[in-house]
């Protein structure tokens, strides 16, 4: 059982944003999803997964790349040819 | 290149498009001149890109997706980017930000999702063929809801580069088309490998359909025709697959155990995925702006609060509780084992049997609204999931009709028998044409 307080926490550890007023609504439905998922509880063993993949190396070479204008036309706050975003600390 | 154009005004009455290029410019190729729809999570350079999401509204990318470069170097128009739920989280294409789909079939139901507005574009003659993406199912619902072919290639044939990530270890680009042919036609120009995605093969796709099953071996699992599923799509699917016996495949009872823990498995794998993938969407560097003068947590929070629909924060809260501290054991790692043991299984299957054979979808499509809590939705997905845990190639093929409804014929193969998949759906469609 999730409660309310879980969600609220785990929205906060995923920085979704939510509204109290939905907050039961998500409540309930982790509750009935996760009780679904717990059918994996019976599954056996818990060995680790390897795949038959192998390491693809390459030399670090510098290669072209998108010129800056057209990778900075999505960004809506730029100055000077960088991306300005929200200060973290 | 020399190019044309290609002028494309449709009307769309089922919401099928988010974005239409009026004037689709064309060269010359194995396409040429022909209107072909791109999914709206597959990059396309200079054309407005938002995987129906308000997160990416406005943003228009700077290049193309591996398979989207292909199809222009073949010489297809590209007319328009279609509708889908959300980042591909759905199954009807009603979690769309930008307004449900409707069904070209009977338009009081849902197209299926996630590739909703590809299959509409399609079976509503708007195009020839489009591109979908399976993540779940995400190609083979929507082509058997609205009664067109639909395949999820091999995982690792066709690059995901470009291809904006939900649950990078299950997806796939694939061919969406009215026939087989067209079908095999589009996979010929997207398959291949492609330095930029180390998970693909040198396995290229240069088959023509052939319509022959003599001597196929095709295992028809009992969990496919168990509980949930509509004994009226069990009853046209079983006819289908009488059918292939009539054109000479022998069919043989099996059984996949590990169905009972797919679906949950495929749940946690995948919003555990979309946790990590859709952390990158933050109002920095595309889509709606982030307040700059606000600090980084509160300015994150506020864009995807109002950015991301419902579906999509639960996905993103659910994989993130799922991997958190104290429940990665329960969750994440049992899935994996979960995941294996579905592996397992089908190439036990696949020792004996050539192919395996079941319906596409539980039900025919649902009206809209029908499935409006998401547990249910989810279920609705056991009959796809399957395949893309286990990797293998799986087309959905229309077989006929409940309620007015089409419904799908699901044929899966072995890894990298992509070829097989095709020849017996073909083989199929010939013999009911």
């Amino acid at each position: 059982m999730v409660t309310e307080k879980d969600v609220e926490h785990i929205a906060e550890l995923a920085d979704i944003g939510i509204n109290t007023d939905e907050m039961g609504t998500f409540t309930h439905q982790f509750n009935a999803i996760l009780n679904y998922f717990d059918v994996l509880d019976q599954v056996n063993g818990d060995t680790t997964v390897t795949r038959d993949l192998t390491n693809i190396m390459r030399e670090d070479v510098v290669e072209p790349s998108l010129p800056r204008d057209e990778v900075l036309r999505n960004a809506a706050a730029q100055e000077d040819g960088f991306i300005k975003a929200p200060r973290v600390m | 290149m020399e190019a044309h154009e290609l002028s494309f005004e449709p009307d769309d009455p089922y919401n099928a498009f988010l974005a239409v290029c009026k004037k689709a410019s064309y060269g010359k190729g194995k396409l040429a001149g022909i209107a072909v729809a791109v999914k709206d999570n597959i990059s396309t350079r200079g054309i407005e890109t938002t995987c129906a999401s308000k997160i990416l509204k406005g943003y228009v990318p700077p290049y193309d997706a591996h398979a989207v470069e292909l199809l222009r170097q073949s010489g297809a128009a590209i007319v328009g980017k279609t509708n889908m739920d959300e980042f591909g989280m759905g199954t009807t294409t009603e979690n769309s930000a930008f307004g449900p789909t409707l069904n070209p079939c009977d338009t009081s139901r849902v197209p299926g999702g996630s590739s909703g507005g590809s299959a509409a574009a399609v079976a509503g003659n708007m195009v020839r063929m489009a591109l979908g993406t399976d993540t779940g199912g995400s190609i083979r619902c929507p082509a058997a809801f609205c009664g067109i072919v639909g395949l999820k290639p091999t995982y690792g044939r066709v690059s995901r580069y470009g291809l904006i990530a939900y649950a990078n270890s299950l997806e796939q680009i694939g061919p969406m088309g009215r026939n087989v042919s067209d079908v095999s036609t589009l996979l010929q120009v997207i398959a291949g490998k492609d330095r930029r995605d180390s998970t693909t093969y040198d396995r290229p796709y240069t088959h023509t359909p052939v319509a022959d099953v003599k001597g196929l071996k095709i295992g028809i699992p009992q969990e496919y025709f168990g509980e949930g599923v509509d004994p009226k799509v069990a009853g046209v699917v079983k006819t289908a697959i009488s059918r292939l016996k009539e054109l000479g495949a022998t069919t043989v009872p099996c059984s996949v155990p590990s169905m009972k823990f797919a679906l949950a498995a495929y749940y946690v794998t995948c919003t555990c995925e979309a946790s990590s993938n859709l952390a990158r969407f933050d109002g920095v560097r595309y889509g709606p702006a982030a307040d700059i003068k606000k600090s980084w947590h509160d300015a994150y929070r506020e864009v995807r609060r109002a950015g991301f629909g419902a579906e999509v924060r639960r996905r993103i809260m659910l994989g993130t509780f799922a991997l958190s501290s104290g429940y990665y054991g329960k969750y994440y790692s049992k899935a994996q084992v979960a995941r294996e043991n579905v592996k397992a299984d089908f190439a036990r299957l696949f020792s004996d049997v050539d192919l395996i054979a079941g319906p596409t979808m539980p039900t025919i499509a649902f009206r809209l609204k029908e499935k409006s809590d998401p547990l249910s939705m989810y279920l609705s997905d056991i009959l796809t999931v399957p395949a893309n845990l286990a990797g293998i190639p799986a087309i959905s093929v229309p077989c006929g009709k409940v309620d007015s409804m089409p419904v799908g014929l699901q044929i899966m193969g072995r890894p990298f028998e992509d070829e097989r998949v095709i020849d017996t759906a073909y083989a199929y469609e010939q013999a009911v044409r």
